[in-house]
């Protein structure tokens, strides 16, 4: 059965780093949209209005991949993961289920209005339509996020008569400090996902010359939201899960730096390949001291290397963990650099003239996808060997019926469909984006199909 | 938490009780919602001939098909939490099935948004057949694994069975999802969810539409019928639960004279032409059905081949203070989706436009 765990593996990580491309840039438009939403009903401008509709168009076609590539997630817990599902379902079952309950039946109901119903409902109408809908997302993504949480650092719970993990305390599952924190890094990532697509797209147009009055408004929006955004990826919610990395999973943050041996003043490595036959990086590019620092918060601090931890509880990925942490650091360092840049032109009035900024901002677009993979990448190989955070070990949970044979077969049948997906997803978005926001033949008739067939009334 | 004494006090298998209650009514109120759409799917190319039907049947699912599949989630997501071996257990022993229900669940929900991005003639063509025969395949393979469910899995002391998709079509101890006993039922749960979105289509739809839904209803109400006698006669044999359990307890008849009552008014509303009157019989046809079933099967929530080893609701219940906990957030949580539900189909009453320019 060993070949079955490691297809299991690949299968449920294949299938969430699919998933995870929509939803991602569904919670960071859907603030967004929120935002245009508010001005075009604050200024009454037309303006807003349609950037807003160009970008639901947008929010609707990622909405729909998002749902359908979803439900296998949840499945997967019970089809792939039976044994975890069979001693940690009565606690995680519990947020996964309020997901259902709370949020998707929200998102469901609120999003075909949000989507069509707009004459129907008034501006003001519409715009509840819009929160709804950001709520429901936003509400899911913590329930998400709690149930991985409780995975990373257990609360709440007791261990029952045969073994099985049983829920203790709701609120401690529900408000677990480590699941607060992943949330807050994870919805800006998110928001850093819409800000980034929504930029890119704006500097496309004033770059292209088309719809350059929607691209101002783009490019605007993007920069200045995603510029917060950015800086508090790194602190405060960068730096607090670095710490509770150190504090409570302290193989993983030795395997995620790259550091082999314990140090007093710990240096922190830019750069370099670890080597896992000696133990060493090779070409590290290092800041002397400032691991232990921006650990412990003092230059000389004692950090544990991954040698002073028995082996079987070491990541079983230590590279990969090492890149995938290092990737997302690098990227969210350059995200600061882009958008401070692009935020100062934008104030000094000279944004929109500097077409290498722009080129920039364009060429940027797909990196937050990449960021946001690597730091779940980092989160769940840094969580390795274990499946709950010392209370299950990740090969104890696979299903004890299931065969390697029918798992390739189906990871088979996902890699396919899910290529399939991927080319109309971009085929469709690269129409949209050709059909821009200005009131034309296209949008106008794809408006009225949808608005007059389904609300007739 | 209010009710503490009262939920406190609660022994036996009170608490496990309800939840394998509520878990069923979710159940039924995701076939009853999605299966009018899915009906409707499978019928789509039958009732729809040309462009301009075919928009009117996908804007009678449009608005509501979605939030229909949200049931399935949240029933789903409820199973996992109040009964998590049985949920681990069904999921990897049907592991197969489950994998090609999410393949068409994927391919049906990506052809209704695809297929309303204007992509011209073929590209509608294309997506509008994959819509129609992944919705078919659906009813077919939920009708087969609530079938797999009544007859029992091949459960051991160790709590797991896995099931390959097809052995030697028999009921012995080794069987496969698909059996004769398995394909009757998922062709019974075909013609069901036929008549149950025909009828729909019926309600929804004017003109053509409306005229080929309701002939089709007429004509695969006999199917039911006669597809519902079998598969009763034939559940009698294969499940011996059920009827020591309707003689256990005679107030369960209600159940399946619900469902009798169900298909006779259907007739009756098709023939006096009350659209509405037929559609909502089809849901306690549907209602009755599903829920003599779990009657049936009580306490079992997974039979075994050989019975020692069932999943019931007492060997498969998740912790006391997660289920009661979870009742509180439930009934808060279905009291909001069904203020949701009803906000968005009064948004969507009466019928779809006949044409795409006609005026509010």
């Amino acid at each position: 059965m060993g070949n079955a765990l490691i297809l299991d593996r690949l299968h449920f990580a294949f299938t969430a780093m699919f998933h995870y491309i929509f939803p991602q840039l569904t919670m960071g438009l859907a603030l967004l949209l929120l935002y245009l939403e508010t001005e075009a009903l604050r200024t009454g401008d037309e303006h807003f209005n349609r950037a807003a509709h160009f970008w639901a168009r947008i929010f609707g076609i990622n909405f729909a991949l998002g749902v359908v590539t979803g439900i296998p997630m949840e499945f997967q817990f019970g089809t792939n993961w039976a044994a975890f599902a069979k001693s940690a379902g009565g606690v995680i079952g519990q947020t996964l289920a309020m997901e259902g309950v709370f949020s998707f039946f929200l998102e469901s109901s609120f999003l075909g209005l949000f989507l069509f119903g707009e004459k129907k409902l008034g501006p003001k109408g519409h715009w509840w339509a819009a929160f709804l809908v950001w709520l429901g997302s936003w509400l899911s993504g913590y329930l998400i996020v709690a149930t991985d949480g409780w995975m990373q650092h257990p609360t709440g719970f007791e261990t029952g008569g045969t073994g099985e993990i049983l829920l203790s305390g709701f609120w401690k599952l529900l408000l677990n400090r480590w699941s607060l924190w992943q949330y807050a890094h994870t919805m800006i990532g998110s928001v850093q996902t819409g800000c980034f697509v929504m930029a890119a797209v704006g500097a496309y147009y004033l770059l292209a010359g088309k719809s350059e009055n929607y691209g101002r408004t783009f490019v605007n929006t993007g920069v200045i939201v995603g510029t917060i955004a950015a800086l508090l990826q790194v602190f405060p919610t960068g730096d607090m899960q670095g710490r509770l990395v150190a504090r409570n999973q302290p193989p993983t943050l030795a395997a995620m730096e790259g550091l082999f041996t314990s140090q007093r003043g710990a240096p922190l490595a830019i750069l370099g390949q670890p080597d896992m036959q000696r133990h060493q990086l090779d070409n590290p590019l290092i800041i002397p001291r400032m691991l232990s620092f921006l650990t412990y918060q003092t230059w000389s601090a004692d950090v544990k290397g991954l040698e002073s931890f028995p082996h079987d509880e070491w990541p079983d990925q230590v590279v990969l963990l090492y890149y995938s942490y290092h990737l997302m650091v690098g990227l969210g360092t350059i995200f600061v650099a882009v958008l401070s840049l692009a935020a100062w032109q934008l104030y000094r009035k000279r944004l929109y003239q500097s077409r290498w900024i722009l080129w920039t901002l364009m060429l940027c677009g797909p990196l937050p996808f990449i960021a946001n993979t690597a730091g779940w990448m980092t989160a769940e190989l840094g969580r390795q060997p274990w499946l709950i955070y010392g209370l299950m070990r990740t090969s104890a949970g696979i299903s004890p019926r299931v065969s390697g044979g029918n798992v390739l077969f189906t990871l088979i049948g996902f890699t396919g469909m899910y290529a399939l997906l991927a080319i109309l997803f971009l085929f469709l978005i690269y129409r949209e984006i050709e059909t821009g926001p200005e009131p034309n033949e296209m949008n106008q008739s794809a408006d009225q199909w949808v608005a007059k067939s389904v609300l007739a009334k | 938490m209010g009710g503490k004494i009262c939920l406190g006090e609660m022994t036996g298998a009170v608490m496990e009780t309800i939840w394998f209650c509520q878990v069923s009514v979710m159940i039924a109120a995701y076939v009853l919602l999605d299966g009018f759409d899915l009906g409707a799917g499978a019928i789509h190319l039958l009732v729809a001939k040309t462009a301009e039907e075919r928009r009117q049947v996908l804007a009678a699912i449009g608005p509501v098909w979605d939030g229909n599949e949200v049931w399935l989630i949240a029933a789903g997501g409820t199973m996992y939490f109040a009964f998590p071996a049985l949920y681990a257990s069904g999921f990897s022993g049907f592991y197969l099935p489950l994998m090609i229900v999410l393949w068409l669940l994927i391919l049906r929900g990506t052809s209704i948004e695809f297929r309303n991005q204007e992509g011209g003639e073929v590209w509608t063509q294309f997506w509008d057949f994959i819509f129609s025969a992944a919705s078919l395949l659906l009813a077919v393979f939920y009708g087969a694994a609530l079938g797999n469910v009544v007859r029992g899995v091949p459960l051991d002391a160790s709590g797991y069975f896995f099931e390959p998709l097809w052995t030697n079509w028999r009921l012995g101890r080794e069987t496969g999802i698909l059996d004769w006993y398995t394909v009757l039922v998922g062709l019974t749960s075909l013609a069901a969810l036929v008549m149950h979105g025909a009828l729909w289509l019926q309600l929804k739809t004017a003109g053509a539409v409306n005229q080929r839904a309701t002939r089709l209803a007429k004509r695969v109400w006999w199917a039911v019928l006669s597809l519902t006698v079998m598969v009763t006669l034939a559940t009698f044999a294969v499940q011996p639960s059920v009827p020591a359990n309707l003689s256990a307890w005679p107030w369960g008849f209600v159940f399946p004279l619900l469902a009798v009552a169900g298909l006779a008014s259907v007739r009756w509303d098709l023939a006096k032409k009350s659209e509405t009157g037929a559609f909502f019989a089809s849901c306690a046809y549907l209602a009755g059905m599903l829920t003599s079933i779990v009657f049936g099967v009580y306490p079992m929530v997974l039979p075994a081949r050989d019975s020692a080893f069932s999943l019931t609701v007492e060997n498969a219940k998740a912790g006391a203070y997660g289920l009661k906990v979870g009742l509180v957030w439930w009934a808060i949580g279905m009291i909001l989706a069904a203020i949701y539900l009803m906000i968005v189909y009064t948004s969507f009453v009466g019928k779809v436009a006949a044409k795409l320019d006609s005026r509010d």
